[in-house]
């Protein structure tokens, strides 16, 4: 009844090409975003800040980047993590080695660097494709822990081998507070969110999933395999290693390469299965899921347990967080194997025809 | 159908949820002084994090048990962390403002101790970090909030050459000596390096420095490199898992654990305990205390509050190293904010902010420690604004393939190393946060 797009007449290219071409789509996603950046500050605590939301919002930037490079191009990767750690670390030379480096820029020159190493490790995959090209994304998180571990000019002589950085500004404003780091996270997010959305609309995003659901077909038809996943790489290194850096700089303050290790790795790449390959929207969706719900979880036992007057160990509920969370993993899978993005169109699908659907 | 249901349910959860959060606040009213408990009962880290949280969750029983902390009585909540500094960081956020106010943490964890280190400051909550996180936090000049309470691993690696040069007969014996690190590869791990390269300098002995990835399950390669260079000693820097692994390729590669020296985090029960008399023999300096099964805080301890049924874990663990590290992690922390009372009013809650006083003015005489129990657990401490460690004694324990024996005296680190290494060290850190050195006056206040 309220969301149909008949009578929604596109009269100029422009108005046919935009992102959100149904007017309420439109209006839905500026009105969420209106939310964030001022309903949210009104309504949420540090807390919220601090744990939920700024994680939240770093991760679903990197599982954008990842999206482009899995879901969009088909290229498995198991590297995120090395990259989040490339523009972490890159970022916070660029930061501390320049005197009065702008903190927009260091974080940039992090996205940079995560694009040249993304190039160079994804080289292999003009050759070798699918689970093999995971097995060699891997070797790029390999070789950055031990890179970050070893060679001490990247974690400026420090001998314990952990960094930090302290008195973020941007443009003469302090990004220091939990609303200010939340507010800034979440302009970048938005920024390169509908960067990467229009860039998956464009001729190269097009070229990117037509390699991803044939490639020998799409070099066929003029598709250059090689401009097209290097580019991939690229793109989706650099939102990466941004996100690294923000993950880093915003959100830990001070690292080690343990932040940045496989687990992350495995934790993004689940992020963009879950939340629905080659979909923007899906990273938000696998986002909130993977880094929100174990807190949730891990809150909300204890709650549960004392409404009925049990007092769960510590470790009890830890161990329930992780089983729950799996057995939500699989049942997510089984009920919807193209993610929580694919629920969400569904959804759409049937908006669309309600209340009458016959 | 199907998405309305789940709807439904997720809120109906979540009214339930809000409901038994208000609950529970509400419970909170009395002004109680919150600890909040820094733990991981999970993971790989699980067999030597569990005995600690016991102790200092015993510990905080006990005080209430003992009337509180004159009469302000103590609650705690613990947070389970998986040693994963991220997790880490959630924890801190969502327990530093819960019932009036968290009065420390111990984050239990080098890496979580970076992170934090970073955020106490702007929250004015003050960090001990009783025997780990950054040597130079000791400073307290530079590092207001942090607290390396009797001792740090640059303490811990002085005085294990100081041991190892009394073994040979003086540091000039030690010249030519291969010495190796058998460390973990973490912030934790390469803490001691710097310590470890001055004195290899200072005496001429040979030190390699062989890394453990994360867990430390993995370590045939290192051990393959000793036993092809044969060093004279082994020190060895690990947690968890990564301790009875490093004993069991010991002991396959046939290296004498008469020659192995762990850490005082590489020195307890479960890391021993698995490989049993093939562990015989195995050294480990000690922060000041040991097993104490018999000391009188154990004894209360038992009395106290496993007799009525609410110690936390298993009885016979009771005085074990770990427990013992995390009841006096916890004594510490009580003590600190007792310390705080006695400026800021006797019997009344204090602020994080003026615990953090308490913990820079620690004074804990031999009298002190022998009525809350510790005598001959440790030696007195005592901190200042310049020395927010307190105490630099460790002795060196040897495990006789049943239990931990005493093998070595009271050693003492130089401070003509540490003390010149502390300040530039804090220095370097001051300098890229451009903090400056607090005056006087700041001490003061």
């Amino acid at each position: 009844m309220f969301y149909r797009e008949n009578g929604q007449f596109k009269t100029t290219y422009a108005a046919d090409q935009q992102i959100f071409a149904i007017a309420q789509d439109r209006w839905a996603i500026l009105a969420l975003i209106a939310f964030a950046f001022i309903g949210v500050p009104m309504l949420a605590d540090e807390y919220l800040f601090r744990a939920i939301f700024i994680p939240f919002l770093i991760l679903a930037l990197a599982a954008v980047g990842v999206n482009i490079l899995v879901g969009y191009c088909g290229q498995i990767s198991l590297g995120s993590g090395a990259f989040m750690a490339v523009g972490a670390y890159a970022a916070y030379n660029t930061f501390v080695r320049i005197e009065g480096m702008p903190l927009l820029l260091a974080l940039l020159s992090g996205g940079f660097f995560a694009t040249l190493v993304g190039i160079f490790f994804g080289i292999p995959s003009l050759r070798v494709k699918g689970l093999y090209l995971a097995v060699a994304t891997l070797a790029a998180q390999f070789f950055c822990d031990w890179a970050f571990l070893r060679i001490g000019w990247f974690t400026h002589g420090n001998p314990s081998g952990s960094v930090s950085v302290s008195n973020l500004q941007v443009f003469g404003l302090p990004v220091e507070s939990p609303l200010q780091k939340y507010l800034f996270c979440l302009a970048l997010l938005v920024l390169f969110a509908l960067l990467a959305k229009n860039l998956v609309r464009s001729a190269i995003g097009r070229e990117w999933m037509a390699i991803r659901d044939m490639d020998v077909a799409a070099a066929v038809i003029g598709i250059r395999p090689m401009y097209a996943k290097l580019s991939a790489f690229a793109v989706s290194s650099f939102i990466i290693g941004v996100a690294g850096a923000l993950w880093g700089f915003v959100h830990l303050g001070a690292w080690e390469p343990a932040a940045f290790s496989v687990d992350r790795s495995f934790q993004l790449l689940f992020m963009v299965i879950i939340g629905g390959l080659g979909s923007i929207m899906g990273s938000f969706f696998g986002a909130a899921f993977i880094v929100v719900l174990p807190i949730v979880l891990n809150q909300l036992l204890p709650a549960l347990g004392s409404l009925v007057g049990v007092e769960i160990s510590t470790a009890a509920i830890s161990h329930t967080e992780f089983m729950v969370f799996g057995a939500l993993i699989v049942w997510f899978l089984i009920v919807e194997p193209h993610g929580l993005a694919k629920l969400w169109s569904i959804g759409k699908q049937k908006l669309r025809l309600w209340p009458f659907p016959h | 159908m199907k998405l309305r249901q789940l709807a439904l349910a997720a809120s109906l959860t979540a009214a339930a949820v809000t409901g038994a959060l208000s609950s529970t606040a509400a419970f909170a009213q009395a002004k109680e002084q919150f600890f909040p408990v820094l733990v991981y009962r999970t993971g790989a880290y699980a067999p030597n994090g569990v005995p600690f949280a016991n102790g200092y969750v015993d510990y905080l029983k006990l005080t209430n048990a003992r009337g509180g902390i004159n009469g302000v009585k103590v609650s705690y909540e613990e947070c389970e962390t998986g040693y994963a500094t991220d997790r880490g960081v959630e924890c801190y956020e969502r327990l530093k403002g819960k019932n009036g106010g968290a009065t420390v943490f111990q984050p239990l964890s080098t890496g979580i101790t970076f992170a934090l280190t970073e955020k106490a400051p702007g929250d004015k909550i003050p960090l001990i970090t009783a025997g780990y996180g950054r040597s130079e936090s000791a400073d307290g000049m530079v590092f207001k909030w942090n607290f390396p309470l009797s001792g740090t691993y640059w303490v811990a690696a002085d005085t294990l050459i100081q041991h190892i040069a009394k073994k040979e007969g003086g540091y000039d014996k030690l010249k030519g000596k291969k010495i190796a690190l058998v460390y973990h590869d973490s912030p934790f791990g390469k803490e001691p390096i710097p310590l470890l390269q001055e004195r290899a300098a200072m005496h001429g002995f040979q030190l390699s420095l062989l890394p453990v990835t994360h867990p430390g399950v993995e370590q045939k390669a290192t051990w393959l490199q000793i036993r092809q260079n044969r060093p004279d000693y082994v020190l060895n820097w690990g947690w968890g898992v990564m301790n009875s692994t490093a004993l069991k390729e010991a002991q396959a590669t046939g290296y004498p654990r008469e020659k192995m020296y762990g850490v005082w985090w590489a020195g307890a029960e479960p890391d021993v305990k698995d490989v049993g008399q093939g562990a015989k023999g195995y050294n480990a300096i000690m922060m000041q205390h040991g097993a104490e099964p018999n000391a009188a805080v154990v004894k209360e301890v038992l009395e106290k509050v496993h007799a009525k049924g609410q110690g936390t874990g298993p009885k016979e663990e009771v005085g074990q190293v770990l427990y013992m590290r995390g009841l006096q992690a916890a004594m510490f922390a009580v003590e600190g904010a007792r310390a705080a009372q006695e400026r800021y009013g006797k019997g009344k809650w204090v602020t994080g902010e003026q615990a953090r006083w308490g913990y820079e003015n620690l004074n804990l005489t031999q009298a002190k420690l022998d009525a809350l129990g510790f005598k001959g657990v440790m030696r007195p401490i005592s901190t200042s604004c310049q020395d927010h460690m307190g105490a630099s004694w460790a002795r060196v324990h040897t495990w006789d393939g049943a239990k931990f024996v005493w093998s070595s005296d009271w050693y003492q680190a130089d401070e003509q190393i540490i003390k010149p290494m502390v300040k530039n060290a804090a220095d370097k850190y001051a300098a890229e946060k451009k903090l400056t050195r607090r005056g006087g006056a700041d001490c003061q206040s």
